[in-house]
């Protein structure tokens, strides 16, 4: 696929990132911050072991966090432990849009996926 | 004061446009977006605006450097800029990646270049018109020009050189310090040691700028950048954050706000210190001694 259509599928799925319910909204504290993103990210996992659901909150000035955010999202939503176990740590590399996007933004997706994992290891013991 | 009152006051008042300037002359100069966010511009820009695409059009491919004459040339034309052109320069993040850019222009010695205040936040705080709409663009002819890194730019090597003059750290306190470190479970920064380079003072880069995304009046900035420091305009300066982009507005504001002659950045900044064998390193509040 082209860088170009790769950016704009980027940009389809930073427009398609589900909202997070209410109870997130209302205390921000029950999501954990992403830190190796610039932008304000937050994440927070609920579930069980066969089931995993994935919220995210990043900013709508922030189009390309957004974009991975929800491609993230996509991947992983409804997956179970194992399967989030199990996806490739390098996902974010094999993107392929490291050229077009910095490498600082790379790690931003990486620090996401890295949280995400770890938190549900600590989720489901 | 008023926004013109404000711009007045600076030193070399004529590199900041108002949005209300902009808005009456989009047409006789040529504005340039650069976000940290690659996809911001695709989201709405200014009318006419032109994408420079920070990460992946000014840096050479290969080494850690920016573009050579031929290549920022062969850049420019394809964005259809000429020399004579007055380029406006705007961006997200209060101007950062803005900043950085008009930093890259004036290596090339691009004679008119100024910069939005308050950048991409206030024109859109302000409702002003947005597009989605790419311009129209035919291709320039831009001269090489070989790029000159003595006056502003700052190298490892320079930094020992440098001292005791003034060096300003614009990051956050806490990576100032060196208090963020790697810790256990937790993806690291991306430097091997955490701290700042000894004698740097911290004025991190957000203070140098308003709420709304504009600078601070000068004698604000001339008091947080200089004066509380006991030093003076007549004094070099070194600017430098991580990779050099937050030190860049501190270096614009240094050099054109508050009017210091010789005011570099040094783009290796902490990503090149932080991972370099052997260099001093200091940690906690205090600037240290370079030693």
């Amino acid at each position: 696929m082209p860088d170009s259509q790769k950016l704009q599928l980027l940009l389809e799925y930073s427009e398609s990132l589900p909202a997070i319910p209410a109870k997130y909204g209302e205390n921000p504290e029950l999501m954990e911050r992403v830190e190796e993103c610039q932008a304000p990210v937050f994440i927070a996992i609920e579930g069980s072991s066969e089931k995993i659901n994935l919220f995210f909150s990043a900013p709508e000035e922030a189009p390309t966090t957004r974009g991975f955010a929800s491609v993230l999202h996509a991947a992983l939503d409804g997956a179970s432990a194992e399967e989030i176990a199990n996806f490739d740590e390098d996902f974010p590399s094999r993107l392929g849009i490291e050229k077009l996007i910095s490498p600082l933004r790379v790690r931003g997706m990486r620090g996401m996926l890295f949280r995400i994992k770890r938190k549900t290891r600590e989720l489901v013991g | 004061m008023s926004e013109l009152n404000k711009i007045a006051g600076y030193a070399n008042p004529e590199v900041l446009v108002t949005t209300d300037w902009l808005s009456e002359n989009l047409d006789r100069v040529t504005v340039v977006e650069s976000d940290e966010d690659i996809l911001l511009y695709e989201t709405g820009h200014i009318p006419g605006a032109v994408k420079l695409d920070w990460h992946t059009e000014l840096n050479d491919p290969m080494r850690r450097d920016y573009l050579d004459g031929e290549q920022f040339a062969a850049l420019m034309s394809q964005k259809g800029i000429s020399r004579d052109d007055e380029i406006v320069l705007y961006g997200d993040k209060s101007n950062w990646w803005a900043a950085y850019a008009f930093w890259v222009f004036k290596l090339f010695g691009h004679e008119k270049v100024r910069l939005l205040d308050g950048g991409r936040q206030k024109w859109i705080a302000e409702q002003r018109e947005l597009t989605k709409v790419a311009p129209q663009i035919s291709e320039a002819v831009y001269p090489v020009v070989t790029r000159d890194d003595s006056e502003i730019r700052a190298f490892r090597d320079d930094i020992s050189k440098h001292v005791p003059n003034p060096l300003i750290d614009v990051r956050s306190p806490q990576e100032y310090t060196g208090e963020r470190l790697h810790m256990p479970d937790y993806p690291n920064e991306g430097a091997s040691r955490g701290g700042h380079i000894p004698s740097a003072r911290n004025v991190p880069w957000s203070t140098l700028v308003q709420q709304d995304g504009s600078f601070k009046p000068a004698s604000e900035l001339e008091e947080l950048l200089v004066t509380s420091s006991g030093k003076t305009k007549s004094d070099p300066f070194i600017a430098y954050c991580r990779i050099g982009e937050r030190s860049a507005l501190t270096w614009f504001a240094l050099k054109y706000l508050v009017g210091v002659q010789d005011a570099k950045n040094y783009d290796g900044s902490w990503t090149e210190w932080g991972n370099l064998v052997g260099v001093p390193v200091a940690q906690g509040e205090e600037p240290g001694v370079f030693a």
